[in-house]
């Protein structure tokens, strides 16, 4: 029987108490003269492209809360094992923590068997958990990477569904971006030449798009390794501060000092003997 | 601190609408799908392959959720595999089109899937089976699925005869099936296209302008 004044455990895995309180909430709003604050779709722009010696991966870094940017130099482009990258768009926290597990799943994978994970295993793993919550984890994915079976480049969305192919955008700012995607693909490009590709492609996604902004991120996987160049590009939009807006020591003047020192008697002295051994 | 996760608004949730169809013939069976997935008004994959292998000579044509039949048609994959291993020789196509049945039937309210099950196998050749959203089984000489399906039913009902060869199969598919894409704006793209029989099974794509034409311009 849990007592009201003992914390309980909170049970393991996703806790969606919060999601029947926001209905319930919806439900008590709607009703009265307050409106719910309009929930905003999460913005980014993140791309892949296949080339002929790898993938590369590309994002935006604004992290948006509601109309304020929150972030301005956020990591969308999650390690995964070293020769897999995975971009997300989506809720950011879902992308994170999904991310995160996928990545301790193949580690513990690679030292069970000591293989290198394969993209396809990865793709797996995140299509099952996904479908298994049935959309409540909002994190579309593009993960890309290379293994002994050659180039790959997935999404897979939240309700479990995955796609293979050779270029892709996903986000707010997707459509922009694939419409250079879609102008300038070639199959087997030049690992240079891609890298152009998906830096133009984010660049308009962040041009014509309210919620993807700032610096660009490319990530380029190939057999030798990863490449990841954080950032590719800076935003040519960067504000200069007008003032310095940090107080010197001094500014505050001080009027009178008056120490009072504390009366201390040791009541009780205790060692306790560490062992560092 | 990254914004707020709402419930209610909506994610990225691929559908096939498509259009999909079976044909037998003495021999084997001829599939075909187009290659569109949507998302709302959005095209999210223009090359997408409805054709899915589930044995060596056991195809499905998958229309509905994306998600809900990738998943059912991994677990059946798995479950014939299964069980051929068992049986120590191939499934019957049978046997596939009752899992997808099992499968639909029972989650019916969750799930959106309707799915046409074909392929060969020794004890009665070529045979379509179909699946529609709500769990039904039954076995046609020729099916059509899918939000295009609905422009076809008079091309198929006046064009199908029984006893036709594997080549008038495929044409009678491939037309179809433009012709479904020229009507319904949620199937497009490229025709897949798969032959199965004893010897094995022959994938096509016909590109968009490959496409058999039609007279209206």
């Amino acid at each position: 029987m849990a007592l009201s004044n003992v914390v309980e455990t909170p049970a393991s895995g996703f806790n969606f108490e919060n999601v029947s309180r926001n209905v319930a909430l919806e439900g008590l709003l709607e009703g009265g003269h307050t409106k719910a604050p309009k929930p905003m779709k999460t913005g980014t722009t993140i791309a892949g492209v296949v080339c002929k010696d790898g993938v590369v991966l590309g994002a935006d870094t604004r992290a948006t809360s509601g109309e304020v940017v929150a972030d301005k130099m956020c990591a969308k482009i999650h390690y995964i094992s070293p020769n897999m990258y995975c971009c997300g768009a989506g809720t950011a926290a879902d992308t994170e923590k999904t991310t995160d597990l996928l990545s301790s799943n193949l580690t513990i994978f690679s030292m069970n068997s000591g293989r290198n994970p394969r993209v396809v295993m990865a793709v797996n793993i995140l299509q099952d958990m996904l479908f298994r919550y049935r959309g409540q984890i909002g994190a579309s994915l593009i993960l890309g990477g290379v293994d002994c079976t050659g180039n790959h480049l997935y999404t897979v969305g939240p309700y479990g569904s995955i796609d293979k192919v050779p270029y892709l955008a996903m986000g707010s700012g997707d459509l922009a971006a694939l419409g250079i995607l879609e102008d300038r693909f070639k199959p087997n490009m030049e690992l240079e030449e891609a890298k152009e590709l998906v830096r133009d492609a984010i660049h308009s996604g962040i041009m014509s798009d309210l919620g993807s902004g700032n610096n660009i991120d490319i990530c380029v996987i190939t057999k030798q390794g990863v490449d990841y160049i954080r950032p590719y590009q800076e935003s040519e939009y960067k504000d200069k501060r007008q003032r310095r807006y940090k107080y010197r020591p001094g500014t505050t003047s001080i009027l009178t000092e008056k120490i009072v020192p504390l009366e201390l008697e040791v009541v009780q002295e205790t060692v306790q003997r560490m062992d560092t051994a | 601190m990254l914004t707020l996760y709402n419930p209610i608004c909506s994610l990225y949730n691929p559908i096939y609408y498509t259009t999909i169809m079976a044909v037998e013939y003495d021999g084997g069976v001829v599939i075909g799908a187009d290659s569109r997935t949507t998302t709302g008004a959005y095209i999210a994959n223009r090359v997408t392959d409805k054709l899915t292998p589930i044995h060596d000579r056991i195809f499905c044509c998958r229309s509905g959720s994306a998600a809900d039949t990738q998943a059912i048609a991994d677990v059946v994959t798995y479950q014939l595999g299964f069980h051929s291993i068992e049986l120590d020789e191939a499934p019957l196509v049978q046997t596939a089109a009752n899992l997808f049945k099992a499968s639909c039937y029972r989650y019916r309210e969750e799930l959106m899937a309707g799915i046409i099950v074909a392929g060969w196998d020794k004890r009665r050749g070529g045979q379509v089976y179909t699946v529609p959203v709500g769990g039904m089984l039954v076995r046609q000489p020729v099916s059509v699925g899918g939000s295009g399906s609905t422009y076809i039913y008079g091309y198929m009902d006046s064009n199908y005869k029984p006893n036709m060869t594997k080549d008038q199969c495929l044409r009678l598919v491939s037309g179809a099936l433009s012709l479904a894409m020229e009507r319904d704006g949620s199937s497009g793209g490229v025709v897949r296209l798969a032959a199965i029989s004893e010897t094995g099974v022959d994938r096509q794509v016909i590109l968009g302008n490959q496409l058999p034409k039609w007279s209206t311009a």
